[in-house]
């Protein structure tokens, strides 16, 4: 057996600040997999990295702005969505990528999630789910399935969890898929897709947490996390975003659930302020400086 | 034809006022949430920004809308929001964020009173120590008052330039009755105005340190999309943009921080002072309250009691200096504001002992009564 060279350089170190590794994620975490199929999914879109930003909330996702060498802000917990709108609408030539973890976009985030699909703002949203406020120690998440532990719910959590791809899909998203941390290919032909329509478009990736929620919920190494997402996902294409929800210890829905076509904030803006301007006027975007 | 930048003299109210001070700044965003009485400013928004090529966009709440003027402000757009009490406490989170990144944007409040829904449509000042410490933590603000429609249009242009070159969130405290107040406005031709813009970085992307201060311990500043890959956090960080969490990074990033506020004070604070060569009685106020105070000053000079004006433009950096330079000649400081009394902390403060400070307190709902004022100089005189 040959020794793991410490010193090989990792086929992302392009596009990652390498003088910030080591890392700060746990050992079976499922984020750095996720960073890592991010990357690729988005150098195969092709989009010109320098116009492309990161902008995350806060937690061990919200860590990800910190370690992508491009543009990238790391803002505060649940805001990232509304900071990313802001820098969108100000220069329409970004592509503006929000990354960030359950809790942060779903619970103190989830008013300006529903809003920023809602208004179909032009963005792409990758959501790791790990069932958990993993930062924090492993507290109930809107995510968390019922009866599964965490340090908020040691009983059990009797809190009906939110259904991802439902909630974004009835908010409005163009684009929304779920896959899991052991389909990296599925997850990076979505990553491409989602980064490459124009609109809201949002990615779920279900991500191992061992260190916190897999240690309550009897999935105590990353490598269980994986077989149970493998054992236990079902590739369901166009599946109703209605029927999706995640039970413990269920079957996990995975694939692409919406890819429609719905004019985007810009599109409606453009066609209602150039009523009024002339569609010179507004049809330019960035250069509306 | 689209109206682009308006020159001339105007009937406007003080939160028009602002709207077109915001434009003439340079403002290209806009983004806001409607509350009395600052929702004028986000209805002449969404009218101008077009006019003007800029974005108007109504959030779902001031939570979003701060942190959406930030994210503008890192696109390199002049971004500005506008609330009152209940928004702005929604603010404070996404202000420290501002501070944290040095993002420059405006925020206006026009204060109501309160605590919470308070009263809606009447005026107070209570918002001031909430400008100053509102967000937690430790750090240096600016803020500044208005106390005419002129003022809200030329403040919202001084706190553009001042957020620009200090890189922060300025904050413009204007207050229900000076926004909703309608009077003459001369808006100069846009050669005549002076602007300031931030300072970009002048090295390629692989030199650039995001948060290298300059001479003035400001940084320069990259905007998203332009190659530099720069990094930024609120959390603590080095001048990479890292965060580092240590004591050592603490002390040397807040510290930078408030300092780039205190060595350009001069350059920062302002005020207008009336009748202070001879006085011994010096009102100290601001907003619409300084205007009033002014009334009382003038009526008191006729009762020949030496009574003068110190009117605060600028109320955070507080002109530390001037009033201790003044309390070594004067009996003592009349503040007249509409809360309990935190201006007049300051000024007790800064007063040292020197000379007396005397509060004049009014809950809020409507302005001081002129005689209340007037009553306060004469004890203080006596
Ligand atoms: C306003 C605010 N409330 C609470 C926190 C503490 N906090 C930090 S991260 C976090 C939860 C993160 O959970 P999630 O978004 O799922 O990210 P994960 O760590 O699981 O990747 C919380 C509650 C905070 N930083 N700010
Ligand atoms: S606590 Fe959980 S989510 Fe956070 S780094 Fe560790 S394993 Fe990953
Ligand atoms: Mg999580």
């Amino acid at each position: 057996m040959s020794r793991i060279n410490l010193n090989h350089k990792h086929p992302m170190d392009a596009y990652l600040r390498t003088d910030r590794i080591p890392h700060i994620w746990c050992p079976g975490c499922g984020i750095g997999t996720v960073l890592e199929v991010f990357l690729t999914g988005l150098l195969k879109s092709g989009l010109a990295l320098d116009k492309v930003v990161i902008v995350s909330g806060i937690g061990c996702t919200g860590r990800v702005a910190g370690y992508i060498k491009l543009d990238s802000f790391h803002t505060t917990h649940g805001r990232a969505l509304p900071f990313a709108t802001g820098l969108k609408l100000a220069n329409p030539e970004l592509k503006v990528v929000v990354f960030s973890g359950d809790g942060d976009l779903f619970s103190i985030g989830g008013n300006h999630f529903i809003h920023a699909a809602r208004r179909n703002v032009d963005m792409t949203v990758l959501c790791v789910n790990n069932f958990t406020y993993g930062m924090t120690g492993g507290q109930a998440a809107p995510t968390t399935p019922l009866t599964a532990r965490s340090t908020t719910s040691p009983y059990g959590n009797y809190e009906q969890p939110f259904n991802i791809p439902y909630l974004a899909a009835a908010s409005g998203a163009v684009y929304v898929a779920r896959w899991t941390a052991v389909h990296v290919r599925r997850l990076e032909t979505s990553i491409t897709e989602a980064l490459l329509k124009k609109g809201f478009s949002l990615v779920e990736a279900i991500s191992p947490c061992p260190t916190v929620y897999g240690r309550m919920n009897r999935q105590p190494t990353g490598l269980d996390h994986m077989k149970y997402y493998r054992e236990n996902s079902i590739i369901k294409h166009d599946a109703d975003p209605r029927e999706v929800d995640i039970e413990q210890n269920g079957k996990i829905i995975v694939g692409k659930f919406v890819d429609i076509e719905r004019p985007t904030f810009s599109d409606i803006q453009a066609q209602v302020l150039g009523k009024t301007f002339g569609a010179e006027a507004v049809a330019t975007g960035a250069k509306r400086k | 034809m689209a109206r682009k930048h308006l020159t001339g003299e105007f009937f406007m109210n003080g939160d028009i006022a602002c709207a077109e001070g915001a434009i003439s700044a340079g403002c290209r965003f806009f983004a806001g949430y409607p509350i009395t009485p600052a929702t004028e400013i986000a209805e002449r928004m969404a009218e101008r920004m077009p006019e003007v090529g800029g974005t108007f966009i109504q959030m779902e709440d001031e939570i979003a809308s701060m942190a959406a003027i930030l994210g503008a402000s890192w696109a390199g757009a002049k971004s500005m929001t506008a609330t009152s009490g209940p928004g702005f406490s929604l603010m404070m989170e996404n202000i420290g964020l501002g501070i944290m990144m040095e993002a420059p944007c405006v925020v206006t409040d026009v204060q109501r009173a309160g605590p919470s829904t308070g009263l809606p449509t009447l005026v107070a000042q209570g918002d001031m120590m909430q400008a100053r410490w509102g967000s937690h933590g430790c750090y240096s603000i600016i803020a500044l008052s208005p106390s005419s429609a002129q003022e809200m249009y030329e403040l919202t242009i001084r706190a553009f330039n001042l957020s620009e070159k200090y890189r922060l969130p300025v904050l413009l405290m204007a207050d229900e009755a000076v926004a909703h107040m309608t009077e003459k406005v001369t808006i100069p031709p846009p050669e005549e105005i002076e602007l300031y813009t931030r300072r970009k970085p002048d090295v390629p992307p692989q030199k650039y340190l995001p948060y290298l201060p300059g001479a003035d311990l400001v940084p320069a500043m990259a905007i998203a999309g332009e190659g530099y890959g720069f990094h930024t956090t609120g959390l603590t960080h080095d001048e990479k943009g890292y965060p580092v969490m240590t004591a050592e990074e603490q002390e040397k990033l807040i510290r930078r921080l408030v300092e780039k506020i205190e060595v350009n004070k001069d350059d920062i604070i302002e005020y207008e002072e009336q009748g202070t060569e001879d006085a011994e009685v010096v009102v100290c106020s601001y907003g619409v309250s300084a205007r009033i105070s002014k009334f009382a000053v003038e009526r008191a000079r006729q009762e020949g009691i030496k009574a003068g004006m110190l009117k605060l433009v600028t109320v955070w950096p507080f002109p530390e200096g001037r009033i201790k330079r003044l309390a070594k000649k004067v009996k003592a400081f009349v503040v007249p504001e509409i809360n309990c009394g935190q201006i007049s902390l300051e000024v007790e403060r800064c007063a040292g002992g020197a000379a007396k400070t005397i509060p004049v307190p009014h809950m809020g709902g409507s302005v001081h009564h002129p005689d209340t004022i007037l009553d306060a100089i004469r004890k203080a005189a006596r």
